[in-house]
């Protein structure tokens, strides 16, 4: 079952799906309403949840008083940490797919009380409303404990990780003598760079409709980036066969990485659900989508020494972040400093210090979109300290061997992404001097920088099925998450098999599917992409052979490279009247479906030889009002590297997408926390900025050409995260160039401007 | 759910009845007994669980949402009038476009179609901390203190505030209102009073859960335009963390009038720095009698922020309300007729 990819199975010559600006294929189902999320599936006896939150950060609950509540009629149950069911016992249990190293977090487990919302109860009524107002009714009483939410308070004891997480690697070791090396280099600069925590908010806010079926199994549609993810979860932690639980998320409201791991109130509907024997609905408040993962708060230091022309003596890039006290939550954070830019001698350092906060959670970019804008805004400011170009000292130190392993990039468009963005943004026309640049009474900043991320695969399965009408069905348990999996996947697969778009259908988004990994880290097209074309090229073999030895012989002395299949056809290379429809061969051979399974594997070897990853280049105009300090991005753009773009008009809006995030972790984007009460305050969309249409300028996405042959067979490297890292960095210095301050904690509101000096 | 009972008037006494029939009951954030106009914010704090009223009175079907030629050549616009149709009514955008502007500054335009005037009169604080019942508010629980105090105040006032409360009055049209002087028309079981756009709000003092002067069986009926709309020199500038949907960090509303090139008549309303729209008659009258010029731009802006103090997080409020002041009277200034 396995197709071990080798290189002749790589996609050469696209046959005409691939790279087309295709609309989404879901698109319609998503406007007209027909697109069901997971709180919008119902039975006739749904009954609702609501969860009752900590109104602490720590301590203990010394006494639950649920009789108010319970005393309403339409009130079911109250289910608390006192009357729960037994549960799993081993951490082990209760771990899932994303889950970094420590104890999960086990919801209504006993009475200790380890973050602020946390759920201390699940009121289930026959109406939402009914279960709202009963969970106001229940009366917890607290022992407080002192807490500490605040990272700078806590930041020197903070300890280095080690492989606490998949796909984490702690920094490399040190090369050379590095702070010796800033002390001597004739040119330096040492900044500290702070960063909050910033919620994810999709659109949709996490929920968990169970469906609770006459034979006891369970259908559930979960708000989750990977439906075995859940599956396993709930299985685990309720000890239930597989094969009674299903679940169900073929349409995600955005997730952005908060629906990686199996969220509280999954486990409160499974919860609900099996102890009333009945169908339940758990659906997270606003407030509530506080009350769990985030990107964690971020404290850095980046100290650069250079040689006159710019040549890097040292890099120094040190960081410290926040986790909970149960988890290990880690992310890559300084390692892409040392990747992106040699320096004779480096030392990268990272650290988690503990909080009294939920485990923080992969968010686009986890790690780079915090540590590249550390790097990326002080190579800016040793650039004015040269009094350099900032695209001239990053070209500088451009390396095509990754310092950090001493390996080659398997392809790095970098410098063709700073040509073509610099083109398009007119770079050249930069008067590099601070408030040189102005128009009516806004100053006119133009700022850079550069992005990289990841270009990882998974293992994935897939599943074919091509009929006797020519329709082909192709299946994997990946999610879509607003990114246009089905999409990319319909055309991968109209691609091998040479049919039309319309002929395609991709499912995903169910446990019963073949396997795939969660959907994150950009790396669904490479992982189940991969999948997919093994599937169909396994598909393709089977009609090739089959067209081969029809009786007749129609493609005369044709081998099975000779073969093309196109518009719904096989055609011989040889003699393009020698032409079938597939249909015909199908039928003409006795086959009325192929069926085939596949699994993907990323070529292991090949990448171990390699660093992999996509790259990009974001230019950034500010206008800053020379009398208040307002700041508004008027121009962006992003010249990315990712390899084959298998649509750039889906991959095209995912760089969009995260430019606009970009801009609201520049300006807006804070979770604004009273470590005081250990709480987040600004937990609802009123007061948790993030951009409005007219704080958004115009946006230009380049994809520059890149080959790259050892990342997987589709040549493509992903694009979910690259587009958002560095978009604050290249804000942060285009506002130094309009106003001539530095601001370096996001986000760079009003307040800081004017406190810096400016504007 | 909570319940609660629902009635509909068709004329402003039975309104009053309406609230009458359920009992006065205490005035401010406890009162049992709510009109509902648009319902942006009330239902939002009832989903909240800050307001927990027993019956609601909804005054739509009341004939208050016509803008008409009021007395002495003013403008009365109908407290029932939605945002939207008054900031496009061809009247005030010709007459008073500072409501105009200041209006459309704020909330979003789905939440100005719903808006009422007089709704947005009564809308209540921001303050974070009002809005979550896990934390103390004397606003919300009078007693319980206030946690924006040493808390996160950001958003919060450098004017007028108390150490019971610093929350800040939210509105963008209110500030317009006060700077031209408006009047309030509000009718009650006593009958109508009249009162002036400054006497509305209150400062928290040690009562911040009372917002307003009205009473809880008062309706307002209508806000008056005064004859003169500063149609020539206004300003309303709104400084805020995004571009539009977010409340004021701080906002100024200008009106002057110029002749000659000397300032005759000056109005100047702060917004988001304090429980009500913020005026000082002492910095307004160092401009009459002037030539618009930015010293005397300056000086204005310190008498309005004299006694200003932060609590942290919001002490840049008070220099960028000096820039604030400074930039909206020179735009006024400076402003060509349209
Ligand atoms: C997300 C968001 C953003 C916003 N941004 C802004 C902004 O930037 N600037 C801004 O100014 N506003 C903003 N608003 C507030 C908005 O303007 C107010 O919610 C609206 O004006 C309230 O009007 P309403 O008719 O909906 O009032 P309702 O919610 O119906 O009522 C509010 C209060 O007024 C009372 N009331 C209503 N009418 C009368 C009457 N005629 N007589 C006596 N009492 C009455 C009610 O009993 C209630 O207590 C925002 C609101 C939201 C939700």
């Amino acid at each position: 079952m396995i197709a071990f990819p080798s290189f002749p199975d790589r996609l050469e010559t696209p046959g005409g799906q691939i790279g087309r600006p295709v609309n989404r294929v879901d698109g319609r189902l998503k406007v007209t309403g027909a697109a069901r999320y997971a709180a919008e599936h119902t039975a006739p006896d749904l009954a609702h949840g609501y969860i009752v939150s900590s109104a602490i950060a720590k301590g203990r609950i010394t006494r639950i008083d649920t009789s108010a509540a319970l005393a309403l009629p339409g009130v079911l149950a109250v289910f608390t940490h006192e009357n729960r069911p037994d549960l799993a016992w081993f951490d082990r249990k209760w771990k899932d797919e994303d889950s970094p190293k420590g104890s999960p977090f086990r919801p209504l487990y006993d009475a200790t009380i380890s973050h602020s919302f946390q759920p201390v109860a699940l009121v289930v009524a026959e109406s939402f409303e009914l279960a709202r107002y009963a969970a106001r009714l229940v009366k917890v009483d607290y022992a407080a404990e002192p807490h500490q939410t605040d990272l700078a308070a806590v930041h020197r004891d903070a300890f280095a990780p080690s492989k606490d997480k998949g796909g984490f690697q702690p920094p490399p070791r040190p090369r050379g003598d590095a702070d010796r090396a800033l002390v001597e280099a004739e040119v330096t600069v040492d900044c500290h760079y702070s960063q909050p925590a910033e919620y994810h908010n999709p659109m949709e806010m996490h929920a968990s409709t169970v469906l609770y079926n006459d034979d006891g199994t369970l259908t559930i549609h979960d708000k989750i980036q990977g439906a075995s993810n859940s599956q396993t979860y709930v299985c685990n932690v309720f000890n239930l066969p597989k094969s009674a639980v299903r679940v169900c998320s073929p349409f995600v409201g955005g997730a952005f990485g908060s629906g990686l791991r199996p969220q509280h109130q999954l486990f409160m509907a499974v919860l609900a659900a099996t102890q009333l024997k009945r169908s339940v609905r758990v659906e997270l408040s606003r407030p509530q989508m506080f009350s769990f993962g985030h990107r964690p708060r971020s404290l850095q230091r980046v100290a650069l020494g250079a040689h006159r022309d710019g040549r890097l003596r040292t890099l120094i890039h040190e960081a410290v972040q926040e986790t909970s006290q149960f988890e290990n939550y880690v992310e890559i954070v300084v390692n892409w400093s040392g990747q992106q830019y040699k320096a004779d001698t480096t030392r990268l350092d990272y650290r988690l210090a503990r909080l009294d906060v939920y485990t923080p959670l992969d968010q686009r970019a986890p790690g780079a979109a915090t540590g590249v804008n550390a790097i990326e805004m002080a190579m800016d400011e040793l650039a004015y300290a040269l009094e350099m170009d900032p695209i001239a000292l990053r070209l500088k130190n451009h390396t095509d061997i990754d310092p950090n392993t001493g390996r080659p990039f398997s392809s790095k468009e970098l410098r063709a992404c700073f040509a073509q963005g610099a083109e398009r943004f007119g770079w050249s026309r930069r008067n590099p001097v601070p408030r040189s640049m102005r128009q009516g009474r806004d100053l006119v900043g133009w700022g850079v920088a550069a992005g990289v991320w990841d270009a990882m695969q998974g293992q994935a399965e897939a599943r074919a099925v091509l009929g006797l009408d020519g329709s082909l069905m192709v299946a994997s348990a990946t999610a879509d998450i607003g990114t246009g999996t089905y999409t990319v996947m319909s055309q991968i697969a109209a691609d091998v098999l040479g049919l039309p778009l319309e002929q395609v259908r991709f499912r995903l988004g169910d446990s019963a599917l073949p396997t795939a990994p969660i959907e994150g880290g950009s790396w669904t097209v490479s992982s189940v992409g991969s999948a997919v074309k093994a599937v169909c090229d396994k598909v393709r073999d089977r009609l090739a052979r089959a067209a081969l030895t029809l009786e007749g012989r129609p493609f005369g002395t044709a081998t099975a490279d000779d073969l093309l299949f196109t518009d719904g056809c096989i055609q011989s290379r040889i003699d393009p009247a020698q032409r079938l429809p597939l249909t015909e061969v199908m039928r003409e051979a006795g086959l009325f479906a192929i069926e085939e399974t596949a699994r993907s594997l990323p070529y292991l070897l090949q990448r171990a030889r390699h660093t992999l990853g996509t790259h990009s280049a974001i230019f950034a105009e500010v206008r800053v009002d020379a009398d208040l300090g307002t700041v508004r991005v008027s121009r962006i753009v992003s010249a990315v590297a990712a390899g084959r773009i298998i649509n750039p008009k889906t991959a095209g809006s995912q760089i969009l997408g995260a430019a606009v995030w970009g801009i609201g972790m520049a300006l807006e984007e804070e979770a604004l926390t009273d470590h005081r009460l250990g709480r987040v305050m600004n937990h609802d969309l009123a007061e948790y900025h993030v951009p409005v249409n007219p704080d958004v300028g115009t946006i230009d996405v380049i994809f520059v050409d890149e080959e790259d042959r050892v990342v997987n067979p589709l040549g493509a490297k992903g694009v979910g995260e690259i587009g958002i890292v560095g978009v604050a960095a290249a804000i942060g210095n285009a506002i130094f160039h309009a106003t001539g301050v530095r601001v370096r904690e996001l986000p760079f509101t009003v307040d800081k401007i004017l406190a810096a000096g400016g504007p | 759910m909570r319940s609660f009972s629902y009635s509909r008037a068709d004329s402003v006494d039975q309104a009053l009845l309406g609230i009458a029939a359920n009992g006065h009951g205490p005035a401010g954030t406890a009162a049992a007994v709510r009109f509902i106009a648009g319902g942006t914010n009330l239902l939002d704090l009832m989903k909240a669980d800050v307001l927990r009223p027993s019956a609601l009175v909804d005054i739509n079907p009341l004939p208050l949402a016509r803008i008409e030629d009021g007395p002495d050549g003013g403008l009365r616009l109908g407290a029932l009038v939605t945002n939207a149709d008054t900031a496009y009514d061809d009247r005030v955008q010709a007459r008073y476009p500072l409501v105009s502007r200041a209006i459309l500054a704020g909330a979003s335009p789905q939440l100005r179609n719903m808006a009422s005037n007089g709704g947005n009169l009564l809308q209540r604080t921001r303050c974070y901390y009002f809005y979550d019942t896990a934390t103390p508010c004397n606003k919300r629980t009078p007693g319980s203190g206030c946690a924006a105090l040493t808390g996160v105040n950001r958003i919060h006032a450098i004017l007028g505030a108390s150490e019971h409360c610093i929350a800040v009055h939210p509105s963008d049209f209110c500030v317009a209102l006060a700077a031209l002087d408006a009047v309030v028309q509000v009718r009650g079981s006593d009958g109508e009073r009249s009162i002036p756009f400054a006497d509305v709000h209150r400062l928290p003092g040690d009562t911040p859960h009372i917002d307003t002067c009205l009473n809880a069986d008062e309706i307002i009926t209508a806000i008056d335009l005064p004859r003169q709309g500063f149609a020539r020199h206004f300003t309303y500038l709104k400084a805020r963390d995004r571009t539009s949907y977010a409340f004021a960090l701080v906002s100024a509303a200008v009106g002057l009038e110029i002749e000659a090139g000397t300032v005759r008549t000056a109005r100047v309303a702060l917004g988001g720095v304090a429980h009500k729209p913020w005026r000082d008659p002492a910095a307004e009258a160092l401009l009459v009698g002037k030539p618009p010029t930015a010293e005397t731009f300056a000086a204005v802006a310190d008498v309005l922020l004299q006694g200003a103090r932060g609590y942290g997080h919001n002490d840049f409020k008070i220099e960028l309300a000096r820039r604030v002041v400074v930039r909206a009277l020179r735009d006024a200034a400076e402003r060509e007729p349209s």
